[in-house]
């Protein structure tokens, strides 16, 4: 099973975290990322997320591979939405057991860093007073 | 001449006006199709700033195009 999923609805989240419940696991490190209510001064009302799925599921699955490679961890998943969200809907979600809580940390962080530049996935902010616009990337500016 | 199934994504399905399209070209390589696509549409990001997608991988932009390729042109990413 892809460790890394696209969805385009809410996904069970205990679900997720109980797939890394494992005996050997000392801890476990989780980022969420919410829909904020402002963007650069602009108050949002909602952000649209669309992803190219069968290359940012294999490319997200690269990323939790490498985690697993550089990282002495035991496992980790994570989830990515698409489609529209409201403010405070979670977008995306990475989950890390691991032995002790540092690579568990720093593996957390490496992939949520690695996500938004590599993945994708774009997304398209909705303004309070109805104009909408493509977000620029994260690395460039 | 090859057809090729290209899907846009971003602001390039906003330029191009389209999110699917079967394009018939002669051009060799997936930089030329992208050139093509500017001069077709006006796609203001430079391929410096994209990556391309072959068959749902990555792949240079010296790849070769055959009938039936599926090319995605990925704009910078915003996800996370």
């Amino acid at each position: 099973m892809n460790r890394f999923l696209i969805a385009d609805a809410p996904v069970d989240i205990a679900a997720l975290r109980e797939a890394l419940l494992k005996p050997e696991a000392g801890g476990f490190c989780t980022f969420e990322g919410w829909v904020r209510q402002t963007n650069e001064g602009r108050a949002v009302s909602g952000i649209q997320y669309q992803a190219f799925a069968p290359l940012a599921s294999s490319e997200g699955q690269t990323i939790l591979d490498e985690a697993l490679a550089r990282f002495e961890i035991t496992a980790t998943r994570a989830m990515h939405r698409t489609g529209y969200l409201p403010v405070g809907d979670i977008a995306v979600w990475i989950g890390v057991a691991a032995p002790h809580r540092d690579a568990a940390f720093r593996a957390c962080r490496y992939i949520i860093d690695e996500i938004k530049t590599r993945v994708p996935v774009w997304k398209r902010e909705h303004y309070v007073g109805g104009c909408a616009e493509w977000v620029a990337c994260h690395h460039v500016g | 001449m090859p057809r090729i199934e290209l899907e846009y994504f971003a602001q390039l399905g906003e330029q191009a006006g389209r999110r699917t399209e079967t394009r018939e070209t002669s051009v060799a390589t997936a930089a030329a199709l992208y050139d093509e696509l500017r001069a077709a549409y006006g796609f203001v990001l430079p391929p410096e700033q994209m990556r391309v997608a072959v068959n749902a991988a990555f792949r240079p932009w010296t790849q070769g195009l055959r009938d039936g390729d599926h090319v995605v042109f990925i704009p910078p990413v915003s996800g996370g």
